[in-house]
């Protein structure tokens, strides 16, 4: 284990392209997992109902409430 | 209805405009895998400096392309769960498997074995290094793999049985989904497509060094493996292609008409090779499809069945209830006004069972159930208003259709003329304008490239699961505000970061040889 984690460590420190590089990888994971996620991106249907007999019920009415009614 | 539609409408930009960002980097990484691989090997066997800072050189920019991909896909599925949350739960086994699979493999395959390519070189043996190389192209491709089987789930939905209780595709042959014909064409055609991007990518590179006057030696010998790259990699996207276009004609006839603008089909149909659309032309009206077009007679035919005379059905046949068969015979099938029918019964049926479901009535949940499934293969048409809401955007992926078409055609030749002047005494690459049309096509594969999936996605509209499910169904009920919201902080925050990399990627390829 400790070998492993010496391998990353010593591969990070030895990178020649790497700086920017990384500050970029880092920004973008911030911004997509600490913003994008948590802000813009909610999961809809856990954030709303709390079982999946409950999840399945609500696609269920917004399925057939989204139908169109049949022509007489 | 009308905001909703807007909700439906940036929902699919954002998926879009995320998909097309997500493949600037994907095939560039599966072909650049590969040409970096070859290159390693050389190196493995012949332990010739030069092949050794040829190889480092490419794996490096390999590395850049890398990084800058990494994550960007998974907002795909972020947004399945916010802007298509009842699509999301309406596939959520069938879908989640083959993603699952993916996120296990390129985790643990390609962060693996991505650290001991770069950060392994004499820490390893060489042996275990080019291992190493190949096990993570080998991650990426398989990790491509999975994706495209859920993508081609949605084009072709197979294995599956719908559960109203669940309200879920139940998955009850894993093996139909991962290797549906459609799934097989799509990830070789995807595979192959990558290949092919990433040769022009390494061509267009070394143009720019020979150019430049720097590392003349290196760029042509990489000109000579990634030509070789390219040239098996462009056979093989037309092979696929073309198996995918049987594929389009059997099982999607509607993206097939949509992609070369027939209204009217007919035996020995001819393949549009240049045209422009009549905007003017409709579903229903007597217009002209086409203000001008130059056609290969019977081309289409031989394209769709492998028969110069076979029949293949146009938007109005298809409407009206003409089509082919797996089989390519010319077949009479449900019209599209008898579908809307069948999945308005379907609906119906889905009321019942949902009131029988609340009043704990099992006789009538099992005799909603038995309609339901009678009716649900055409589940999707009872959310359509007319049988025209059925046809795809003509215009849009008629074009990208053609783009993709004409650009591929041109990297073909441009491909060949490349690799055999690279053998040449006096070859092409020394010239001002070759190096420059090299570059230039750098470009054009990437078009060519995103042509091909606008052509997919496009092309299947209004559809998210084909026949089952129109976007406006499994829209999630958003305010369009959030949607415009996010779709302007991505474009802009992506684009940014887009700029910041490839500013990164030229100063890499500029750095002077050590």
């Amino acid at each position: 284990m400790k070998r492993i984690l010496r391998f990353y460590i010593e591969g990070f420190r030895s990178m020649t392209v790497g700086r920017k590089l990384w500050a970029i990888i880092i920004i973008k994971l911030v911004f997509i997992f600490l913003i994008m996620k948590l802000f813009f991106f909610p999961d809809i249907l856990s954030r709303d109902y709390d079982t999946d007999e409950e999840r399945a019920d609500a696609v269920r009415e917004t399925l057939i409430n989204r139908s169109i009614a049949p022509s007489p | 209805m009308h905001d909703l539609m807007t909700v439906v409408d940036w929902s699919r930009g954002l998926f879009a405009l995320t998909a097309m960002y997500h493949w600037l980097f994907v095939p560039l990484t599966l072909g650049l895998g590969v040409i970096v691989g070859i290159m390693e090997t050389i190196y493995y066997r012949t332990r010739s400096e030069k092949w050794l800072a040829t190889t480092k050189f490419w794996m490096t920019l390999f590395g850049i392309n890398f990084a800058m991909g990494v994550a960007t896909g998974i907002i795909l599925e972020f947004e399945f769960g916010t802007n298509w949350s009842n699509y999301s739960w309406f596939v959520g086994d069938i879908f989640g498997a083959p993603l699952a699979i993916e996120g296990l493999l390129a985790f643990f395959m390609e962060a693996t074995f991505i650290a001991i390519m770069f950060f392994g070189w004499k820490k390893v043996s060489a042996g275990f290094h080019l291992a190493s190389t190949w096990l993570t192209t080998l991650g990426a491709t398989i990790s491509a793999l999975w994706i495209l089987v859920a993508n081609a789930w949605m084009q072709y939905p197979v294995g599956m049985e719908f559960d109203p209780a669940q309200m879920r595709n139940v998955m009850d042959d894993f093996w139909a989904v991962a290797f549906s014909p459609v799934a097989v064409h799509k990830f070789f055609h995807a595979v192959f497509d990558g290949w092919v991007l990433a040769s022009v990518f390494v061509m267009g590179v070394s143009a720019y060094l020979l150019m430049r006057g720097r590392r003349r030696e290196m760029a042509m010998e990489s000109v000579k493996v990634s030509g070789w790259v390219g040239l098996i990699g462009m056979i093989l996207t037309l092979w696929t292609g073309d198996g995918s276009a049987v594929d389009v004609a059997r099982v999607q006839p509607m993206k097939l008409a949509a992609m070369e603008g027939l209204y009217d089909g007919g035996k020995g149909a001819e393949l549009v090779g240049v045209g422009i659309l009549n905007p003017s032309k409709e579903v229903g009206n007597d217009e002209d499809p086409f203000l001008f077009k130059i056609g290969i007679p019977k081309g289409l035919s031989f394209l769709a069945n492998h028969d110069f005379d076979s029949f293949v059905p146009g938007i109005n046949d298809l409407i009206n209830g003409v089509s082919i068969n797996e089989a390519g015979d010319t077949v009479s099938t449900v019209s599209y006004a008898d579908r809307i029918v069948m999945g308005k019964k379907a609906h119906e049926a889905l009321r019942r069972f949902d009131t029988a479901l609340t009043s704990g009535d099992t006789a009538g949940m099992e005799s909603a159930r038995a309609e339901i499934k009678e009716n649900y293969r055409f589940f999707g048409y009872g959310y359509l208003d007319s049988p025209s809401e059925a046809v795809p955007p003509v215009g849009l992926t008629f074009y990208a259709f053609h783009i993709m078409v004409l650009a591929g055609g041109y990297l073909t030749l441009f491909i060949i003329v490349a690799l055999w002047s690279a053998y040449k005494k006096t070859p092409l690459w020394g010239k001002r304008w070759w190096q420059w049309l090299a570059m230039l096509s750098v470009a054009i594969v990437w078009i060519c490239s995103e042509a091909g999936w606008v052509t997919a996605e496009v092309g299947r509209q209004p559809w998210i699961i084909q026949d089952l499910m129109p976007a406006r169904a499994a829209i999630s009920a958003i305010p369009a505000g959030s949607v415009i919201l996010t779709f302007c902080l991505f474009a802009a925050v992506f684009t940014a970061l887009l700029a910041a990399e490839a500013v990164i990627m030229v100063k890499q390829i500029n750095k002077e040889e050590e």
